[in-house]
């Protein structure tokens, strides 16, 4: 399967370039022949172990390499039904960054830039040229490999020294078709020293043909700065959503991630996180809540490189029917890395017997004055809990539901956006409840 | 309203109650002590459904109703209240929304609306203040992190929101110190009318010196072998439980 996209790439390399930036087509040809080494990652990989692609991977997807405008204006389909949230909102149609709509953007402070990649990459090439690739291009891994050689546009939002955003952004990705469809794109986010912003990604879908998106998100986090990334995904079961988010953290910096799958069809989420300064804090939270045949793998690597870091990761999935699942926490502990203190907890419900989750926690410490901790566990639904709820006349169903609720509430409480977290709340509920949780703003996402 | 007839129940295939009768009327306080594995708490769990508990024979009603082929939510609902002798900690269940959630069943239950928020806070403040209950703890999970007392006293709360009509306490006072104790047994005084009754579980004659039982009676080895008035109790704590074995494993 990975020959079609071969060819392609070798009959249209020249069209995909002069639809992109000089600074994204360097690494193009390179990441091309990784690619061709590589392939697509299998299940043998142990890396890729719990992701079972094949069959998402074997459809024969459209590309949009020439970039011909698809017809939908989403400030005007798209209406976030997240109230109160106040974010400077930004859309990516499939793999192209929508032009921003000026009236329903408030001015971003100063010297804050959010855009296409390509158009900055044109206009600012010296902003990019330090960090574009910079941390995808170490990867040997065919998802990133092949994105590098896809990918014509992206996300682009480059925070200056010392600035704080006092508002989310969020970036919706909207996957919008009539074919079965593929969309790559590249995420740069730049915060310099002593920089704070939060970024909020949706994922939805618009049709209901196959789709597959293959994003790569590169985030570069200064001295100080703090970043706070959250991705929302409610997408359709014909979707596969692979998404790789590579972080880069500097000295006493903070960043806190937190994945929600709420609905979806075929999900990898990879999460690295490079820790190359001293007195790193980092915390990694996500939830899954998934029935029918939906499957979603987390992936999450913390490298830490550096003395005196912090890192902690809360993974909870409840899984029902025949749903399939799987979570890795890769630790690195470098040598000279001492005085590092990395927790890990992935706490799973099964629902139904033939739910199936798999959890690996992999440690791999090579300095000696540490202290890691990692705990997993599969199970159903606390008994003794349940009874105690019932003997209040609490009916079952209803007791079953508040536990499931407030087992997936620690991952809710780390959302530091209240507006968010106040419609997330709802949101799992209903998920939970079995009611449609789609956001009110998708068109069709069920 | 409580009718007890030659019930047998086991648990994972050993028999613990033997033959058990017992008879509670409205306005009653019946005090059921006896040695550790008597079957006190057995009893306790038979009464409010526990699955763990198999009943192989005998009857239950409550105010005729076949107590045993109740759920355990319906058992509540009908007006038993369990008082847990290990209170569950249910970690992400705030207290209010589970009070919120177990009253409103209740009220659905009797065919009545929901309660305001406005009345049900005001009710929760009041009943809060019957037990001197920390209003912090409202806010807190359900039992997450409560020491022994407040988790104690957290049952003597649940139990005056829901207002049952028989209430079983099932070592209420193990574990607590003397002033928590007066505080639980002064909750469960004020609690009393002449249309509810009580069913206190203990071990020991400590808690009838705070609430004062019309019956007293004595569970061995899986039955009531013998009943008296409160100065029984005094007795049981004088001499210990082995002249009653004696008198049983005797006959």
């Amino acid at each position: 399967m990975e020959q079609q996209y071969i060819e392609l790439y070798k009959q249209h390399h020249e069209s995909i370039k002069e639809h992109s930036a000089t600074v994204m087509n360097t690494l193009r040809d390179g990441s091309f022949t990784l690619f061709e080494k590589l392939g697509f990652p299998t299940s043998k990989l142990e890396n890729y172990k719990y992701s079972d692609l094949k069959e998402p991977l074997s459809i024969d997807y459209g590309l949009n390499i020439n970039r011909v405008t698809i017809p939908v204006n989403p400030y005007e389909v798209f209406k976030c039904d997240v109230p109160g949230i106040h974010s400077f909102l930004f859309f990516v149609v499939n793999d192209a960054f929508y032009p921003v709509n000026e009236p329903n953007n408030k001015s971003l402070p100063n010297g804050v830039i959010i855009g296409s990649l390509k158009e900055i990459a044109t206009t600012h090439p010296e902003l990019l040229k330090d960090y574009y690739g910079k941390l995808s291009t170490t990867k040997n891994d065919g998802l990133v490999a092949f994105n590098g050689a896809f990918a014509q546009d992206g996300f682009f939002m480059y925070v200056p020294k010392g600035v704080v955003l006092d508002q989310p952004v969020q970036l919706i990705n909207i996957m919008r078709s009539d074919v079965d469809f593929m969309a790559n794109s590249h995420n740069l986010i730049i915060l310099e020293d002593g920089a704070h912003a939060q970024l909020l990604v949706c994922d939805h879908t618009m049709d209901e043909v196959r789709f597959l998106s293959n994003r790569v998100t590169e985030v570069f986090v200064g001295e100080n700065a703090s970043y706070e990334h959250y991705k929302l995904e409610n997408t359709h079961i014909k979707t596969t959503n692979l998404s790789t988010l590579l972080i880069d953290q500097k000295t006493s910096s903070t960043v806190l991630t937190n994945v929600i799958t709420l609905h979806n069809g075929v999900t990898r989420n990879s999460i690295e996180i490079d820790l190359d300064g001293e007195h790193c804090e980092t915390r990694l939270c996500g939830m899954v809540i998934a029935d029918k045949n939906q499957q979603v793998d987390n992936f999450t690597y913390i490298m830490h490189n550096k003395p005196n870091c912090n890192s902690n990761e809360l993974f909870k999935y409840v899984l029902d029917d025949n749903s399939k699942a799987g979570f890795t926490g890769k630790i690195l502990v470098a040598k000279d890395a001492q005085k590092t203190s990395a927790f890990q907890i992935n706490k799973n419900i099964l629902l139904k017997k033939t739910a199936k989750m798999s959890t690996k926690p992999q440690l791999e410490i090579y300095a000696d004055d540490v202290k890691c901790s990692h705990g997993a566990t599969i199970g159903q639904l606390d008994e003794t809990a349940k009874f105690y709820m019932q003997s209040r006349g609490i009916p079952e169903a209803e007791a079953k539901l508040l536990l499931m609720y407030a087992f997936t509430s620690d991952v809710i409480e780390n959302i530091r956006i209240t507006a968010l977290q106040d419609r997330i709340k709802i949101l799992v509920e209903k998920r939970l409840r079995g009611d449609l949780s789609k956001c009110e703003g998708c068109i069709i996402c069920q | 309203m409580l009718e007890i007839k030659n019930l047998h129940a086991n648990i994972n295939g050993k028999e613990i109650l033997k033959g058990l009768d017992l008879v509670v009327r409205p306005g009653e306080i019946h005090a059921i002590m006896g040695p550790n594995g008597a079957g006190k708490s057995t009893l306790a769990s038979v009464l409010s459904g526990n699955q763990a508990f198999e009943v192989t024979k005998g009857d239950v009603t409550f105010y005729g109703k076949n107590l045993l082929e109740m759920l355990p939510e319906d058992r509540s609902r009908e007006g038993i209240f369990l008082s847990f002798q290990y209170p569950v900690e249910i970690p992400g269940v705030s207290m209010v929304n589970f009070m919120r959630t177990a009253l409103n069943e209740h009220r659905k239950y009797n065919k009545l609306e929901p309660m305001s928020a406005t009345d049900f806070l005001r009710t929760m403040r009041e009943k809060k203040e019957l037990v001197e209950m920390d209003s912090n703890l409202a806010n807190r999970s359900v039992n997450e992190g409560f020491s022994g007392g407040e988790k104690k006293k957290n049952e003597i709360f649940q139990m005056a929101m829901l207002d049952p009509r028989l209430a079983i306490l099932d070592e209420t006072d193990s574990g607590l110190d003397i002033d928590a104790l007066r505080i639980v047994a002064n909750g469960v005084n004020k609690l009393k009318r002449t249309d509810n009754a009580t069913i206190l579980i203990t071990h020991y004659q400590r808690l009838l010196d705070y609430i004062v039982p019309d019956f007293v009676h004595v569970l061995y080895d899986g039955r009531i072998v013998k009943t008296g008035g409160k100065e029984l109790a005094l007795e049981l704590e004088d001499k210990g439980y082995d002249w009653i074995k004696k008198e049983v494993d005797g006959e």
